[in-house]
């Protein structure tokens, strides 16, 4: 796995295999210097960046003070201080409404959930104050620079609750952001942009990922453009979409299709809320065909959007139904795991995937 | 103004402490409804000593509790003493087998060790009767334990089989058992406390309302960090409104995984936080299990009776990390010293055996025995069968035709197309 995700990452380092990547470390300014860093790593010196270019940033949540519990938080209390770095009691609810204070009075506030299991309880914060401060306030105040960062999604042994994925929840606020990287050179960039970005953003952390995934990140300060979809696979048989952690599977899936003669262009969201449906779009009026992955229960869904979208806009063009290949409709379970997953076994065997020659094998 | 724990804290030898019952000073007013409240006021006892001084917020816990001598020379009975004592090594020895079993990979997930805090668990639990119900937190093997759930069964659940209490569904942090009232194993903390709320409220209702004979109690098993969260305070508001049946038990091992209590809250003495709701505060030695036994004693006393809830901070610390994934590296070694002193089990061995209430070899054959018992559910728990693959569409909704079982009868994941992920779920 770990051969794959580096062959996976490397891929992106490439300039011209990334359509629509306006990435600035790829035009020439002088010595861009990478450093080989893994998730958490790269998601650290964001943080360290995001703090040090601006003086009125905090960071703030449960245990970040030692560096978190999975690490992504080191040495910012060191180097910046208890007074912008600072651990919270353990109440998401104080925490993200506190975050929005904190922003409305025209700071950033970057707040960690733990575990983004635990982001219900801050969920009516989110949805009815983060969303809404703007609309209602007239554009007097803004919640803007509030960044939630939540590590989600499965690891192999979470259980019920520390391996769900809620993005499907937020992406029904109007109001907020949601993005979800895919590597550590993408998390980087984006959560610089997300910090960065005037408007409330929920910011999810594949877990799994932290430690799993290693990639080149340059190491100075540079954003990845929020609402931009990224195809880094390019093909002409069938679109794949998905984010995240969920992509290095899509990822199996294609080299296996390909070795039956589908050649399958995958698409990173990055963005989910508001998303990029018109380089979506683009690609299934080439392809014809589109598979949604993801890891959250399949009923509700953001793959149910994206499919509804796909279908007004692109019905006359398409020669399947839209497929998605998701987790399945039961709370996450523990010992069951790997029959929950959307494997990669699942989305080459779904009906869009198998050859456009044969009719519906399974 | 943050203080190290260890350097402001006081060596307090075995000698027992006062346990203060702390009540409001006000009379409330009787509320309109006869059943959601009582028209008699809470009993008002003076207090003696001056600890209401103005002192600094941040203070060490154990400071503030005096010394007082035992009326009665011994608190238990032989009988009694066993029974904690058994109860206690059971919790230990679980614990001590689970980090064998999770290093060794049979059991995996995240597991939350008990040790070091088993009086809290045999003091309380051992009190109360098969239909009081106990909420636990993720920390609740020894809380399921102690309520009788069988060895056998705890430890299948975390190997996740099928022979397990919750057939292998939720594995270390819920542990629920119909039978002996055990109301889970929450993950989330502070999510238990609305749900023992709850189950108060339904045998006080059986009381008065239904008129059944029920004087069932609850009690609430949660840590100090969930102190901080919103759950905690709405329920002591609604406990204390409807005057129920509960004990609301803070185990207070003075850290939230990496963060220090004393750092994280305003006014770290829990305890005070009762009177301000309504319902008597009590601080006890959580390392002493007899003590925690006597605070118990009349907080149940008082919820049978039907007085209304009562909250109880027990100082207590746990010897291991947070869970098992946990290095541990934050806390003091010298704290760790201190309280790997006050050692629950050895301070009951010494005491059973200083007030010869047992000879060193009954406590050796009840420690033999626990060991074969714990070693006996391993074997158990390994022989046991996994789940079949039908178990995870069942129980998602209450009727398995709602969701499980295809047009055709059969569940679905017997569909070859379910792991193909191409069945219609």
């Amino acid at each position: 796995m770990a051969s794959l995700l580096s062959r996976f990452c490397r891929k992106l380092a490439l300039p011209g295999s990334a359509h629509g990547s306006r990435m600035t470390s790829t035009t020439a300014c002088g010595s861009e210097t990478v450093k080989s860093l893994n998730l958490y790593s790269a998601i650290n010196q964001a943080l360290h960046i995001a703090l040090e270019t601006d003086p009125r940033s905090y960071v703030f949540g449960e245990d970040v003070g030692f560096g978190g519990v999975f690490r992504c938080t080191t040495g910012l209390a060191e180097r910046f201080g208890k007074n912008r770095v600072f651990n919270t009691p353990l109440c998401e609810q104080g925490i993200v409404g506190f975050g929005i204070g904190l922003a409305a009075m025209g700071n950033r506030a970057v707040v960690e959930i733990q575990v983004a299991d635990y982001i219900y309880p801050a969920f009516d914060q989110i949805v009815n104050e983060a969303a809404k401060f703007r609309y209602r306030s007239g554009n007097q105040f803004n919640c803007g620079g509030l960044t939630i960062r939540a590590p989600y999604g499965a690891v192999g042994h979470g259980g019920h609750y520390h391996s769900q994925s809620p993005e499907a929840f937020f992406c029904h606020v109007p109001g907020i952001k949601v993005v979800i990287p895919r590597s550590p050179r993408e998390a980087k960039g984006l959560l610089l942009s997300s910090i960065r970005d005037p408007n409330p953003v929920v910011f999810f952390e594949p877990k799994w990922l932290y430690r799993q995934a290693v990639e080149e990140v340059p190491e100075h300060d540079y954003m990845i453009p929020l609402s931009q979809a990224e195809i880094i696979r390019e093909g002409s048989d069938i679109t794949l979409v998905g984010w995240g952690a969920q992509l290095t599977v899509m990822e199996q899936a294609c080299l296996d299709a390909e070795k039956e003669g589908i050649s399958c262009e995958l698409i990173d969201l990055k963005t989910l809320l508001p998303w990029d449906k018109e380089t979506v779009e683009a690609s299934v009026k080439k392809t014809g065909r589109l598979l949604i992955s993801h890891e959250a229960p399949i009923t509700g869904g953001f793959g149910a959007e994206i499919s509804a979208t796909i279908l007004e806009r692109c019905f006359l063009k398409l020669e399947a139904p839209v497929s998605r290949v998701c987790g399945l409709d039961t709370p996450f379970p523990l010992v069951f795991e790997p029959f929950y997953m959307p494997t990669k076994n699942k989305a080459s065997s779904s009906s869009s995937l198998s050859s456009p020659s044969k009719t519906h094998i399974f | 103004m943050a203080t190290a724990f260890s350097a402001t804290l006081p060596l307090h030898g075995s000698s027992s402490q006062e346990n203060r019952l702390l009540l409001p000073p006000t009379r409330l007013p009787p509320p309109p409804s006869s059943f959601l409240g009582s028209t008699r006021s809470l009993p008002f006892r003076r207090l003696n000593h001056a600890h209401a001084a103005r002192r600094s917020p941040v203070v060490a816990v154990q400071e503030i509790v005096k010394e007082k001598k035992p009326t009665n020379p011994l608190l238990i009975t032989k009988e009694e003493g066993l029974v904690l004592y058994e109860d206690m090594i059971l919790g230990r020895s679980f614990e001590d087998m689970c980090a064998q079993m999770y290093y060794r990979g049979k059991m995996f997930g995240f597991v939350h060790l008990y040790n070091g805090q088993e009086a809290v668990s045999t003091g309380f639990i051992k009190l109360l009767t098969k239909s009081d119900s106990v909420v636990s937190t993720y920390r609740d093997h020894v809380h399921a334990l102690s309520k009788g759930v069988s060895a056998r069964a705890v430890m299948s659940e975390l190997f996740g089989k099928v022979t397990g209490c919750c057939r292998g569904q939720g594995g270390s942090m819920h542990m629920f058992s119909k039978e002996h009232n055990m109301l889970g194993g929450f993950a989330f903390i502070g999510e238990g406390i609305p749900v023992a709320t709850g189950a108060a409220f339904t045998s006080k209702y059986k009381r008065e309302v239904l008129k059944q004979d029920c004087d069932d109690v609850t009690v609430a098993f949660f840590g100090d960090g969930t102190c901080n969260n919103g759950q905690f305070y709405e329920c002591l508001n609604m406990a204390a409104l409807y005057k129920l049946p509960i004990i609301f038990v803070v185990e207070n091992n003075l850290w939230a995984i990496g963060m220090s209590h004393l750092r994280s809250t305003s006014d770290p003495e829990i305890w005070k936080k009762g009177p301000a709701f309504g319902m008597p505060g009590v601080h006890v030695d959580g390392m002493d299990v007899l003590k925690v036994r006597e605070v118990a004693k009349e907080a149940v006393i008082r919820a049978r009776r039907g007085e209304g809830p009562t909250l109880v901070e027990c100082e207590t610390y746990r010897f291991r990390g947070h869970s098992l994934a946990d290095p541990d590296e934050l806390r003091d070694a010298a704290e760790k010293a201190k309280y790997a002193a006050r050692d629950p089990i050895t301070a009951l061995k010494k005491y059973l055996i200083e007030n010869k209430l047992a000879k060193e070899g009954e406590l050796k054959t009840i420690e033999k025995k626990i060991d074969e018992l714990v070693e006996e559910a391993v074997e158990f728990a390994d022989a046991s069968p996994q789940p079949g693959r039908s178990q995870l569409l069942e129980n998602v909704f209450a009727d398995p035709k709602g969701f499980g079982i295809g047009p055709d009868g059969r569940y679905r994941c017997e569909d070859p197309k379910f792991t193909e992920g191409t069945a219609q779920v």
